[in-house]
């Protein structure tokens, strides 16, 4: 495996002096990031659009969200908005290489990211409850788009949520973070009814386990600041959007 | 972390697996990628060649398809499009082209995320199975074209094919996609930050702009696309209705309401007019360079070359609305769009206008990839001067859906696109395979091609003009089209022709691979890095050095230099520069 072991970065050919000077000064990875999300917010923006597109072409478009459901995603925007602040406190204990506090900052990180992926499921659940699905509602049977849009836009966040857990998770705690994972795994799936979507969408986990399993084997490093921060990036993305999608879907489908 | 800070870090791989099959090394990459567009553009061809064969012997019993019933007739046109567009014209010449002489041509020792780079071939090439698994399911491929306009794309009962061939066609183009920005974003981090000392963004070759420009392009739009597709896939399989309206199929009231056509064709031209130049700016690259490099002359206009290519990618996202005048946009939209697109008219022509300074008083060397890139000149400008025409939103109601838009996308982006690939492939087979191509075959090739070329593509221009609709397998039962019909005979003439003379093509190409006389570091006089090291290059591109840059990219003819070239790693004019 060697090979892929060894990297390419700007960083250790730039420390040479042989290369032009690269754009973020240090290493490619960064630029990688930022490059991945300007066409991810392209990618999410495309929901955005067909989420207004839809809302505007559909004068009945319903707004069934009482007080409960803000409340709720109130809280969830809370849970990502203090993970963003985690996670800053995050990159700057690993920028003093203070190892302990960059893990349990991003530990907290993922506690209130998957606090955000638990509410969401729940109220997901409580709405396919009341009748909601991805081609109907009950409040608006003309306007099927109203379930349709909702499910993608917040289904393609949370699985972005998901994802940045996962990543946290490799970088904070490496190959012990493999069992932990696949433990959340099993437990979800056999405690989730059946009849349940999660007890199906918990398997994304399982996907997340593989692909980090041969990450963590294929190249195993000790993650540094440079890692941590790039991580950072991506989760700041993530909560970004939902700023987005949380005023468009929720504040302004508020039953009144 | 930093393993190694002089030498190119990973060894040179052992073992057949490692070495040709998931090659970490661009150059074995991009030789992949170029094999398999070649693949893909035999395919392609062959849908083609029966299309025209049904066009004028609607009748005929056809090899391998039997009688061509009018929806084998648009599952061939659908698989046709989208195999040449996205398996062929972005395939080889970013993937394939790009991948072998990015690094290269700004002295790197690879791409920067040289696994990312395995994968998205990988990738590829398993959206390129999907896409050809289409044609084997029950009711065959799908039929709603290369734009996948909805209804018909998003309903399974809407015909024969749009059941699971369909669901793979868009599942195909999904996994494409996210090969593409892979990909994107691999040369993006390349071009930013592993240019050798004295490689400035404004000494790169205009061959690395093309390349970085359309992965610019390709980042932006592959994402929407994919969303795009997600969106269809849930139409078709989850009910949803974001692109179908209340449809009524046979008789019967499809489940779906409320949905607009409309957005799918936002969203996908806000990606597909985008995709045209990922075809063609790559063309562009290669025959800028190859247009200075055989006229022995520096290109004409360097800075504004680069600033004409970066004008269009970012005009490029703002006229998607021309493929949709016909939909019923307000006027007001209709005009904005229609401005727009004139206005690419204008680094288009400063793009042209400077390729022909290139070549005014240059001392010319008629070789076969020079022929070429005169050949794509040629084909742009035809192609290109139908283009303010269908930008008119008064004109374009008649000419839309006729032969005038095929005629033009295909001299333009089709063939056009192709010439830029021949170009490249005569250019620089002998760096790659280590072989020259024969001149002789080349030529011949060439002059086959350009004329058969424009045989077949220009009569589709008074075609369209006189009313012939596009997209229809049979044209004999309309009175007034049946008039057409000698073009249509003179067309699918040519294209037996024209397609007879690849042959010509792929055995000189594979003849020369093996057999040819062999290329020496340096055989046009080029300037460039790819030229400065050894045929074919050594694993790490340059022998454990890093190339120090001194000059531009096209110092041809300098006054007071010893040869009529200077490469750009000569000293020797970096001071009076
Ligand atoms: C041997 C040369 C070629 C011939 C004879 C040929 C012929 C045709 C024909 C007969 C059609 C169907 C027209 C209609 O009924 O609407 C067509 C469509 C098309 N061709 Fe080609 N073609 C050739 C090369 C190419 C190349 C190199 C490209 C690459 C871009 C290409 C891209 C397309 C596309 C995008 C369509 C439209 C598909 C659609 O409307 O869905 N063709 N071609
Ligand atoms: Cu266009």
């Amino acid at each position: 495996m060697a090979d892929v072991v060894l990297d390419h970065t700007a960083a250790s050919h730039g420390a040479a002096g042989q290369y032009e000077a690269p754009l973020f000064g240090a290493y490619s990875k960064k630029v990688g990031m930022w490059l991945f999300l300007a066409s991810d917010s392209l990618t999410f923006g495309a929901l955005l659009v067909a989420f207004s597109y839809n809302r505007l072409s559909n004068p009945a478009w319903p707004t069934p969200f009482r007080v409960e459901s803000i409340t709720n995603a109130s809280i969830m925007t809370a849970c990502l908005l203090s993970s963003s602040l985690t996670m800053v406190l995050a990159v700057f204990a690993a920028q003093r290489h203070d190892r302990a506090w960059t893990r349990n900052w991003l530990l907290a990180t993922m506690v209130f990211g998957t606090a955000f992926i638990v509410l969401h499921g729940m109220e997901w659940s409580h709405l396919i409850h009341e009748g909601m699905t991805p081609f109907g509602n009950p409040w608006a049977p003309t306007v099927p788009q109203f379930g349709g849009t909702f499910f993608t836009l917040t289904g393609m966040h949370m699985l972005h949520v998901t994802i940045g857990v996962i990543y946290l998770g490799v970088i904070a705690l490496r190959k012990w973070f493999l069992p932990i994972l696949g433990a959340i795994w099993l437990v979800g799936f056999f405690v989730i009814p059946s009849d349940n979507v999660f007890h199906y969408g918990i398997h994304v986990l399982l996907v997340g386990l593989i692909v980090a399993t041969v990450i963590l084997f294929l190249k195993p490093k000790d993650y540094d600041a440079h890692d941590v921060e790039v991580s950072g990036l991506y989760w700041h993305f993530v909560d970004l959007v939902w700023m987005f999608i949380f005023p468009l879907v929720y504040l302004m489908s508020t039953k009144i | 972390m930093a393993t190694s800070a002089t030498t190119h870090a990973h060894a040179a791989p052992q073992g057949f697996i490692r070495k040709y099959i998931f090659s970490l090394d661009h150059k074995v990459i991009g030789i992949q990628y170029f094999f398999l567009a070649l693949t893909a553009v035999w395919v392609g061809m062959f849908l083609s060649l029966l299309m025209r064969l049904h066009l004028y012997w609607p009748n005929a019993v056809l090899p391998l398809v039997g009688e061509i019933k009018p929806e084998t007739y648009l599952s061939l046109l659908t698989m046709h499009g989208t195999i040449m567009i996205f398996f062929v014209l972005t395939t080889a010449p970013q993937g394939g082209f790009g991948n072998y002489f990015l690094p290269i041509q700004i002295g790197a020792p690879d791409m920067a995320f040289p696994v990312l780079n395995m994968l998205s071939f990988w990738t590829t090439f398993v959206a390129f199975v999907v896409m050809l698994s289409a044609f084997f399911v029950t009711g065959g491929a799908p039929l709603h074209g290369w734009t996948g306009y909805p209804p018909l794309s998003a309903v399974q009962q809407a015909g024969p094919g749009e059941g699971l061939g369909a669901d793979l066609w868009i599942g195909s183009i999904a996994i494409f996609c996210i090969a593409s920005l892979m990909g994107a974003l691999n040369f993006l981090t390349t071009t930013l930050d592993m240019r050798a000392k004295g490689m400035t963004l404004m000494r790169m070759p205009l061959t690395c702009w093309s390349w970085f420009i359309t992965a610019i392009l390709g980042l932006l739009a592959f994402g929407v696309l994919l969303s795009a597709g997600i969106l269809l896939l849930m139409d078709r399989n989850l009910g949803t209705s974001f692109y179908v309206p209340l449809v009524v199929v046979n008789g019967q009231i499809m489940g779906h309401k409320g949905g607009s056509p409309l957005l799918w064709q936002h969203l996908f031209w806000f990606f597909g007019h985008p995709e045209v130049y990922i075809a063609i700016l790559p063309g562009m690259g290669v025959t800028s360079q190859i247009l200075s490099t055989f006229s022995r002359k520096p290109i004409f206009g360097y800075k504004a070359m680069v600033y004409a290519m970066l004008a269009i990618g970012f005009l490029g996202f703002m006229v998607w609305g021309h493929h949709m005048f016909m939909s019923g946009m307000s006027p007001y939209s209709a005009f904005a769009f229609s401005i727009l697109t004139m206005c690419i008219g204008v680094p288009s022509a400063i793009k042209t206008f400077n390729w022909l300074g290139t070549m005014l008083h240059g001392r010319i060397r008629f070789k076969t990839p020079m022929l070429y890139a005169i050949g794509f000149v040629s084909l742009f400008v035809s192609g290109g001067l139908s283009g303010p025409f269908l930008a008119q939103p008064v004109l374009d109601i008649q000419l839309h859906d006729t032969y005038f838009v095929v005629g033009h996308f295909h001299l333009i982006m089709g063939v056009a696109a192709i010439f830029g690939m021949f170009a490249a492939t005569y250019y620089w087979v002998p760096k790659m395979f280590g072989r020259m191509m024969n001149e002789f075959w080349g030529r011949v090739h060439f002059f086959i091609t350009l004329i058969g070329t424009y045989a077949i593509f220009m009569p589709m221009h008074y075609l369209g003009i006189a009313g012939g609709t596009r997209r229809y397998s049979q044209y004999t039962e309309v009175a007034y089209m049946q008039k057409l019909m000698p073009i249509h005979g003179f067309m699918t003439y040519a294209a037996i022709i024209t397609i007879a003379a690849q042959f010509i093509f792929v055995i000189n190409l594979f003849w020369s691979i093996f057999k040819g006389p062999k290329a020496s570091d340096n055989p046009w006089e080029a300037t460039t890095l790819e030229w400065t090291t050894a045929t074919p290059p050594p694993h790490d591109n340059f022998g454990g050095v890093t190339p120090v840059v001194h000059n531009g990219p096209y110092e041809y003819g300098v006054p007071g230099a010893a040869r009529d070239y200077v490469m750009q790693t000569d000293p020797a004019i970096g001071a009076a520069h």
